[in-house]
């Protein structure tokens, strides 16, 4: 065995034995760094006679080569496991959850109302707010409803002693809105509204979404299709509605739209065009002008749309009731 | 209202089944509420004389009765019922009968003596609730007759729930009036004999009230006999109405009413002295009513009086004195027409609601109280007997309501309905809806009928073609519009942004009512008058709140007691502050309770405090405004705890507040002090403008750490302050990276670790000029708080 031979015979050894990749570039260093051992051999070389000089070049750059390709392959095994070692290492229960505090949510209510809202913004309806301690005009005498009128037997009012009230629907923005604005109108008030009720099927407060349309050619035929393309698309699906003639004071014709369920026709929402009394008290010409109108309990709409059995859940906040919708 | 679906087909009989005929109503405005069965089925049921009768001889409170059933022997038949007695005329069962909800019947001994039979209570025959003795039937029910012919058991009682413009419907008649238009069929009205007048009998009537009462007709009707048992087949009518069987005199007056829809009164005529006036109330007067309460008579409201005083408070409930019973031999009867103005609201004023005051209130026919008294004369007479005097009418035609011209221009219904009638339809419509029409030059000329209160301008004939039309005929189409953008609803916006903060930070909206308890609501804010309720349902739902948290902490409270251990909750809404000058301003509040994070594997459990909401606040407005301008100051709010306190101030006003709930406050409420709160007023918090842009330096900042030891009771923010007035503009950030307190600093010092990097905009800045500064702040820090560099 040639000094060649047994140079690769010992590295390879080495190789074979290194158990890191610190000591395995220590082995190239040894062998085949400039002054590595086979490096030397290789500048040794002049000292052969010129004839032998190739076969034996290429000797020692085969050894060279051979040993390369062990540390190589050697590297890439010790690498390999290192990463194994690393990853080995670092499993984890995946199925354990993430760390830190969850996400809250919005009440049924809001969601309901968000829902709502966005559909109507959708084809450029305003969103306006209004107080909801009101006076009698805004609530009642502006909107067709005199006082003794039957209709106001239909609202159970919550009074304070200076004959202010608690709004009892959010028709009254209406009236605030058209009486500083300038037609055409086209929005919705979302709203708390109060009736001085409470039992099995009612809150003393709830809320309500008014809408209306005061233009110069909206008709009911128009009230019909924009409340159908409304109820289909916020209860996904389609549905068979119909529109009963109804009585409010403030609109003419009036309609109550039922929606079929399960167990029959429900009442969903109430509707009509505004009555020619309402628009000139906000100083619109109702020659001029017609106008659509809707109002809609939100608390109805949330419980059938979610499914929601007791309308009084709504006002517990019960925690556990709540996370059920975030 | 509830009426018998067979007594509706009396007078109009469409070839539709009972579902169709509710659907029309329904669809015409009448909207059905519900229906059920008239009675429940029954089978085997006569009328029957009880012939003779004697006492059971072994049992006290039994009779054995003789009883006639048409046959030609009569049955025994052992009775227990306290009213049975010889003569009487009531419903057998006989053997082989059913019942409803009983086996059928089977000839029983009782104590020895067997019944071939039962006699019937109301409530066993099913028509009713009377269970007192069995059920007495007028005399003149033929003996052995079936119950079936004389009450319809295939009959349903069908409830509609009218609205208010349509008193026209409160009858069958005016039902039928509506189901005949839409099935185009007339109407047709119960035959009756005319009354023959054969007493002269009168008594005079006067309306000192001519414009709350235009019409007061009366008539005494003599010699009748009140003793007699109203016949079933009226007291059916009256019980599938709604309406219960009282004496024959009084079921009469309630079957004209619910028959035509005119309310009427009966008065015992030997009670009465002198002439009925009708009034207004004086000063000072009483009645004792029918249903025998005894009310102090307020001013404004219309009496019907004699001589002796008031009789009846009008159109809304009679006098207990003048009330006519079975002994009653002369009645006067009232058929009036009473404004619904003087009505309305009248009945609410002394919380009654009777049937009378529901139809006036809402309109009767003025046209109606001739044919009523007519109506109900001759069924007293063919019922009770006796001799009817002549009529006599107060009325003022001038004052009676009259039903104006409308007009209807041709271009109005497409204009409303957005669909084109037919001009032979409406013409139709409102000839079958009785009213006088001509048509015109594209308009119609009308006049609606005397019992339609409810048509008086265009639109409103507009609606009877809707609905006699049918609304779902009319085609849905979509409203046009121009497109126009709108400015955002800032503040809508802003409540929307700060829900989204805040439940991403693991809060829960919760809705609240608007008032409170007075107790919470002063316990949290009681700088200003409370705007309360008249007519609260409930006194801890009296007051409208003036900050959010006591709806805050009773949800809390209620969450709690439901094993929560962990609450964090906001609400947004309208706070109502000073009664005298009202504010009702858009508020957002929030509280945390318990731990910080939710329970998990890999924390520890650590109850929340004052820095961990101080950081859902700083989040919560820092994402609105820049920290620049919003000032935090320690707060007195007395529900705060003094220590754990802010004021919010923006533009130097208080906007809000957050802190820890004062202990006491927390022991008050029963609930522990690990609450922490805060509450801020939207409308001082709303969005900023926009931010400006600012260049980032291309120079190399330089940063020096110090750690200074200084009195613990120096704020930090006192420090940060001097620091920034120190370093000069070339200062871009200032922070805290510890704060240590404890071994190797002495007591009552703490030590403070802080950052501060340099940055020019211009150069770079020289290693000097910043050692310049440090001195200064170092000498700063030490000349204000004698702060020393930590060792």
């Amino acid at each position: 065995m040639n000094n060649t031979e047994k140079l690769q015979a010992e590295a390879l050894s080495k190789i074979d034995s290194a158990i890191d990749l610190m000591q395995l570039d220590q082995i190239r260093v040894d062998y085949l760094g400039k002054k590595g051992q086979l490096t030397l051999q290789l500048k040794q070389l002049g000292k052969l006679p010129a004839e032998e000089r190739p076969e034996a070049g290429q000797i020692i750059n085969l050894a060279k080569q051979v040993v390369q390709d062990a540390l190589d392959t050697r590297k890439k095994m010790l690498e390999n496991e290192r990463m194994e070692k690393l990853i080995n290492a670092g499993r984890l229960d995946v199925t354990l959850p993430g760390r830190g505090n969850k996400r809250g949510g919005l009440h049924p209510i809001t969601l309901t109302l968000q829902r709502i809202e966005s559909l109507f913004e959708q084809i450029g309806f305003d969103i306006v707010e209004g107080p909801e301690v009101e006076d009698d005009y805004h609530n009642f005498e502006a909107l067709n409803i005199p006082a003794h009128h039957p209709a106001r037997a239909m609202h159970d009012t919550f009074y304070f002693p200076d004959g202010r009230l608690l709004r009892t629907h959010t028709s009254s923005v209406q009236i605030r809105v058209m009486q500083e604005q300038q037609p055409p109108f086209r929005f919705i008030a979302p709203g708390r509204v109060y009736r001085c009720d409470s039992d099995m099927t009612h809150t003393p407060m709830f809320h309500q979404v008014e809408g209306l349309i005061v233009d110069e050619s909206v008709t009911f035929a128009d009230l019909k299709g924009l409340l159908i393309d409304f109820l289909e698309i916020f209860f996904e699906k389609e549905l068979k509605i119909r529109f009963r003639p109804s009585y409010f004071p403030f609109t003419e014709p009036s309609a109550e739209v039922d929606i079929m369920g399960e167990r029959g026709w429900l009442e969903v929402l109430g509707c009509g065009m505004v009555h020619p009394n309402v628009l000139r008290n906000v100083g619109v010409d109702p020659e001029k002008y017609t106008g659509l109108a809707f109002g809609m309990g939100v608390e109805r709409l949330a419980m059938l749309y979610y499914g929601v059995d007791d309308l009084r859940l709504f006002f517990d906040n019960d925690l556990r009731f709540l996370r059920q919708f975030h | 209202m509830k009426f018998s679906e067979k007594w509706l087909r009396e007078f109009v009989n469409p070839a539709i089944d009972s579902e169709t005929l509710m659907h029309q109503l329904t669809m015409a405005g009448l909207e059905v509420d519900g229906v059920m069965p008239a009675c429940q089925k029954f089978d085997g049921l006569v009328v029957a004389e009880v012939v003779s009768l004697q006492k059971h001889p072994d049992a006290d409170k039994l009779q054995v009765c003789q009883v006639n059933y048409g046959e030609k022997e009569t049955i025994t038949i052992v009775c227990g019922a306290a009213n049975v007695r010889a003569g009487m005329r009531t419903v057998l069962a006989k053997v082989g009968a059913q019942l409803p909800g009983k086996p059928e019947l089977v000839a029983t001994p009782l104590k020895g003596v067997v019944s071939h039979g039962m006699l019937c209570s109301a409530r066993e025959i099913g028509l009713g609730d009377d269970h007192e003795g069995i059920i007495e039937l007028s005399a003149n029910e033929a003996v052995g007759k079936s119950l079936a012919d004389i009450v319809d058991v295939n009959d349903s009682i069908i409830e509609i729930s009218l609205t208010p413009n349509r008193g026209d419907c409160l009858s069958i008649k005016g039902i039928a009036r509506e189901v005949a238009v839409c099935n185009q069929l007339d109407l047709v009205m119960p035959e009756y004999p005319s009354v023959e007048v054969r007493s002269s009998a009168t008594r005079q009537v006067k309306s000192n009230a001519v414009m709350n009462c235009p019409r007061y007709l009366g008539r005494i009707i003599e010699d009748i006999d009140a003793t007699v048992k109203t016949p079933l087949w009226l007291s059916e009518k009256l019980r599938r109405s709604g309406i219960r069987s009282i004496n024959i005199v009084v079921d009469i007056t309630n079957f004209v009413m619910l028959e035509l829809g005119q309310p009427m009164h009966a008065f015992d005529n030997d009670y009465l002295q002198g002439d009925i006036v009708v009034r207004f109330a004086k000063d000072k007067e009483r009645i004792k009513l029918l249903d025998e309460s005894e009310v102090d008579i307020k001013p404004k409201t219309l009496l019907i009086t004699d001589d002796s005083g008031p009789l009846a408070m009008a159109g809304l409930m009679g006098g207990f004195d003048s009330a006519v019973s079975t002994t009653t031999k002369n009645v006067f009867l009232e058929s009036a027409f009473f404004t619904p103005d003087t009505i309305i609201g009248e009945a609410r004023q002394y919380g009654m609601h009777t049937d009378s005051s529901h139809r006036f209130e809402r309109g009767v026919d003025p046209e109606l109280q001739l044919s009523a008294i007519e109506r109900a004369t001759s069924l007293l007479i063919a019922l009770c007997g006796g001799n009817a005097g002549p009529i006599t009418e107060a009325v003022d035609h001038a004052a009676l309501p009259t039903n104006q011209q409308v007009i209807l221009r041709q271009a109005q219904i497409e204009r409303v309905l957005g669909v084109d009638l037919d001009d032979q339809f409406v013409t139709d419509t409102f000839i079958k809806l009785g009213m006088t029409c001509q048509y015109n030059e594209e308009q119609w000329f009308t006049t609606p009928p005397s019992h339609r209160f409810d048509i008086n301008i265009e639109v409103d004939l507009v609606e009877e073609l809707a609905r006699i039309y049918s609304y779902d005929a009319i085609p849905a189409s979509l409203p046009k519009h121009t497109l126009k953008m709108r400015w955002p609803n800032k503040l809508h916006e802003s409540v929307k942004h700060l829900s989204e903060v805040l439940i991403n930070r693991d809060y829960s909206e919760v809705i609240t009512y608007s008032f409170v308890d007075p107790k919470q609501n002063n316990l949290l804010n009681d700088k200003y008058k409370k705007l309360s309720l008249a007519n609260p349902i409930a006194p801890e739902l009296s007051e409208m709140r003036s900050s959010l948290l006591p709806g805050l902490l009773s949800t809390l409270q209620y969450n709690i007691k439901r094993q929560q251990e962990r609450v964090r909750i906001f609400e947004t809404g309208l706070v109502f502050t000073d009664a005298e000058n009202l504010k009702q301003e858009p508020h957002v509040g929030g509280l945390i309770y318990g731990n910080i994070y939710i329970k998990q594997w890999d924390e520890k459990i650590i109850l929340c405090d004052f820095y961990d909401l101080k950081c859902d606040i700083e989040t919560l407005l820092y994402s609105m405004m820049s920290m620049e301008e919003i000032e935090m100051s320690p707060s007195k709010s007395a529900f705060l705890h003094p220590g754990q306190a802010v004021d919010v101030l923006i533009d130097g006003a208080v906007a809000g507040y957050f802190g820890r709930i004062h202990p006491q406050i927390g022991t008050d409420l029963n609930i522990s002090d690990n609450v922490y709160l805060f509450e801020f007023n939207l409308k001082k918090i709303r969005k900023k403008e926009k931010r400006s842009y600012q260049a980032i330096s291309k120079y190399p900042s330089i940063k020096r750490d110090i750690a200074i030891v200084l009195d613990k009771s120096v704020a930090l923010a006192d420090v940060m302050h001097n620091i920034k007035s120190t370093a000069t503009n070339l200062l871009t950030n200032l922070e805290l990276f510890d704060l240590y307190e404890g071994e190797g600093i002495e007591k009552e010092k703490k030590s403070l670790a802080l950052g501060l990097t340099f940055q020019a905009t211009s150069s770079t800045l020289k290693d000097e000029e910043v050692e310049t500064i440090m001195r200064n702040v170092i000498d700063g820090l030490h000349n204000n708080f004698g702060a020393k560099l930590r060792e």
